[in-house]
């Protein structure tokens, strides 16, 4: 029998990208794609001209310039290829076991091999994209200061494609064996194990990294031994080292074919074995992974804790409430993630720590401040990160269930305050122990720590919101993974709108705060005046209606909801 | 019970209902009959207050269900055609979590949902998460979610459909019963012969419109049918000859 082609295979899912792309002209009109293409251009241009000043005062270092050049370019590639190997576990598990049209291809006379490529190319293709886009801007920067020429750009592309890949073999093959293991939709053992995997991932990759003897050459005993550890490859066996042999060495004029050559046969050798391993374990995975949906839920854990704490209120907010909870935590790609927030809140707070302001002589008391300072503007904007996930979905999710409510009598009020408060607690509790950690690690005066507070608190409420609101104006109902769903246009403006919100907050504070600043630089009583007190309400006023106007707006947006 | 005014519902320039005006009098089976894509659907979500009429109005026992959805909404009990549901949560999780939605809860709720698992076997059932459910079990837990709160009338879309008979003539009876007792049902369905057994008075709906309505000898003798089948009368009304058509195709 003749076997479809891959393309043909693949068709329900790229002739349902193409109407979904002609649905979001027809509907954003220009205006979409203007912001869209605003937004992609800044972000583009800023990652080049950063890159171009790095790579143009190393291109001015004599001798030391090329290898610091090629060091910055590994290390790159490597984090690209550890985000793409997670990427790839995650994705694989919903393109190889758990996707709609599984049923039908596996049903239909497709032979393995045909399946295994054309899922491996949706699992390539969904969770490279982003990394791929990111990678533009930094080649054509090396690009432009070596002066690749025109033939940089096919070459570029040629080292690219197997960087991408490995990871999706790699990954896939990992999700295979997991699955295997554990059946798919059992995922919360699997998930933790990828998230946990994840974190150590990250810590490893900071070890290998050792980024801190590159940042102060001072530390190592001799310039021989600096560069040596710079001449020295991270790995020799990772395929990140060989594309930045094959890149530099091109740049360079100094050509050696043999990292291509490595990197294409490695990755053709990779997907044969990939290939070989999805011909025996596919079946039995897939097999399981339909039988793995029963989870007998005894007691209730979440009805005796939470449910106790909210017995005050009406009924139909408490098991609102009470439902959002036990959705989050027995949903994987909820929960599961918030291990990794956890790594990236202790890395952010190492961060402060590491920073060399109270070692050796007294550091000025303006740094402090500053940096302090500067870190309500980081904090917020992580904050607003988590929103983005983790709050931003929250009315989306609602979607295929929205039936429900709206023939009850739930008032949409009341809905609306029960996914508001869900997302808002934890993360007022994650905002102020963030800041208020942090304060006392920089050993702030206690007069920023009540700023820093309370701004951080009126700040959390506003972006929680704005997440909520944000989610319900540009709502995503037929997405069923949340992580998908801060990904969209919608998650896009909300981010520009919080990044706007935190900057007018922080530059109004700022004006308070100098006042303070100055007062105590000049060895002047602090006095609370009427200029402080004004650019104080600016701030407050800024955060209230960033509250309020949002959730307004998201409630006006739901009534108007039609299923 | 049900009133519907003048209900018309437009998606862009396709006009789904148009201008349908109809009475469902308290303590009647209403089945309401027509082609896929006649606009059934659409009319049975105006009324249960999920989709928003482009002009007329639903009246549930005197409340206008966009007026005053809370009230008109504590009276109905609705259920749809496909069975989505929360997937990660248990049945009994989330019958409670519905009780909760009207406002109910404690022991007499705790006894009423036990009920309800029982009368529709899904008690050994009640602590899986929904996932593991088959489409007629989701079916029945939802239409144990419809009556947990003891509506006074129920809107449902297609009842039959996923249920194995035996579940099937439980919920004939029930609805039977539920009516006896001065309930109100209003049903959509295409399976004829459902609605020859079960309902009191039809209408029969096609291109949004009201082609016929009350009791099928109104209906018969409307249309001069004399004593023509419900299923003649449905292809009369609402062309027969696509029928026809078809069955020369699959015929060879």
């Amino acid at each position: 029998m003749k076997q479809p082609s891959l393309w043909h295979v693949l068709q329900p899912k790229w002739r349902t990208a193409l109407q979904r792309l002609r649905e979001e002209r027809d509907r954003g009109g220009r205006g979409k794609i203007v912001i869209l293409t605003l937004v992609g251009s800044v972000f583009w241009l800023a990652v080049f001209g950063v890159l171009y000043r790095i790579l143009k005062y190393f291109r001015g270092v004599e001798d030391l310039g090329p290898l610091f050049a090629g060091k910055l370019l590994g290390l790159a590639l490597l984090s690209f290829i550890s985000i793409l190997v997670l990427s790839n576990v995650i994705t694989a598990l919903s393109s190889f076991f758990l996707a709609k049209d599984l049923d039908l291809l596996v049903s239909a006379p497709v032979d393995w091999l045909r399946l295994y490529l054309a899922k491996l190319g949706e699992t390539l293709l969904h969770s490279s994209w982003m990394v791929a886009l990111m990678a533009v801007p930094i080649l054509a920067a090396y690009g432009v200061i070596y002066r690749g020429g025109i033939l940089f750009i096919p070459y570029a592309v040629l080292v690219v494609v197997p960087l991408l890949l490995l990871p999706a073999v790699v990954g896939t093959a990992v999700t295979l064996i997991l699955v295997n293991i554990f059946p798919a939709r059992r995922t919360r053992d699997l998930l933790s194990i990828i998230a946990i995997g994840a974190a150590g991932g990250v810590i490893l990759l900071f070890r290998i990294i050792r980024p801190e003897q590159l940042a102060r050459p001072e530390g190592f005993r001799n310039l021989l031994d600096f560069i040596t550890v710079l001449r020295t490859p991270t790995s020799p066996f990772l395929p990140s080292e060989w594309a930045t042999k094959a890149i530099m060495g091109y740049l360079r004029h100094d050509l050696d074919p043999l990292p291509l050559v490595l990197l294409w046969t490695t990755a053709a050798a990779f997907v044969t074995l990939g290939a070989l391993l999805h011909r025996g374990l596919f079946p039995q995975g897939f097999t399981k992974a339909q039988e793995g949906a029963e989870r007998f839920i005894r007691g209730g854990f979440w009805r005796w804790t939470v449910g106790g704490l909210l017995k005050p209120l009406p009924v139909a907010k408490r098991e609102f409430v009470l439902k959002d909870v036990r959705l989050f935590f027995r949903d994987t790609t909820q929960w599961s993630q918030l291990i990794l927030l956890a790594v990236l809140v202790v890395v952010y707070v190492f961060n402060i720590q590491a920073l060399p302001l109270h070692r050796g002589e007294p550091v000025g008391f303006f740094y402090v401040t500053l940096v302090s300072f500067l870190n309500l503007g980081l904090a917020g904007f992580v904050l607003a990160s988590i929103a983005a996930r983790f709050v931003f979905p929250a009315v989306s999710l609602e979607g295929r269930q929205m039936w429900l409510l709206r023939s009850s009598p739930l008032d949409l009020r009341a809905l609306l305050w029960s996914k508001y408060w869900v997302g808002t607690i934890p993360l007022l509790i994650l905002a102020l122990l963030l800041t208020g950690i942090t304060n006392v690690l920089l050993q702030v005066a206690p007069f920023m720590m009540i700023v820093s507070m309370t701004a951080m608190f009126a700040l959390t409420l506003a972006i929680s919101a704005m997440a909520l609101a944000f989610g319900a104006v540009y709502p995503q109902f037929e997405t069923e993974n949340a992580a998908q769903i801060p990904t969209s246009f919608g998650g896009l403006v909300f981010m520009m709108a919080t990044i706007a919100l935190l900057a007018a907050v922080t530059l109004s504070l700022w004006q308070a705060v100098y006042t303070y600043v100055r007062a105590v630089y000049d060895g002047r009583p602090v006095v609370i005046d009427a200029w402080m007190i004004g650019w104080f309400v600016v701030a407050a006023a800024l955060c209230a209606a960033a509250t309020v106007i949002p959730l307004r707006l998201a409630l006006r947006k739901m009534e108007s909801f039609e299923f | 019970m049900i009133r519907l005014e003048n209900l018309t519902k437009n998606y862009g320039s396709f006009v789904a209902v148009d201008d349908i005006s109809l009475h469902v009098p308290r303590g009647v089976l209403y089945g309401c009959l027509g082609p896929n894509g006649a606009g059934k659907t659409t009319t049975l979500r105006m009324i249960a207050g999920i989709l928003r009429p482009t002009q007329g109005r639903v009246l549930l026992g005197g409340d206008d269900v966009h007026v005053n959805p809370l009230s008109a909404k504590m009276r109905l009990g609705f259920i749809p055609d496909r069975p989505f549901v929360y997937d990660k949560l248990t049945g009994v999780e989330f019958l409670r979590f519905v009780a909760g939605l009207y406002g109910q809860e404690g022991d007499s709720v705790e006894r009423r949902i036990a009920e309800l698992l029982e009368v529709f076997e899904l008690t050994s059932w009640q602590n899986e998460l929904i996932e593991a459910y088959s489409h007629g079990m989701r079916q029945k837990l939802i239409i144990s979610s419809a009556l947990i709160h003891r509506p006074e009338c129920i809107v449902v879309d297609e009842p039959m459909v996923g249920l194995d008979p035996k579940a099937a003539r439980l919920l004939k009876d029930i609805f039977r019963q539920f009516v006896d007792k001065g309930g109100t049902v209003l049903m959509s369905t295409h399976t004829l012969e459902v609605a020859e057994a079960m309902c009191d008075q039809i209408a029969i709906i096609q291109h949004g419109k009201v082609v016929a309505a009350g009791t099928v000898a109104d209906v018969r003798r409307d249309h001069q049918a004399g004593n023509a089948s419900l299923e003649e009368l449905f292809l009369k009304l609402t062309g027969g000859a696509h029928v026809r058509a078809l069955v020369e195709v699959l015929g060879g």
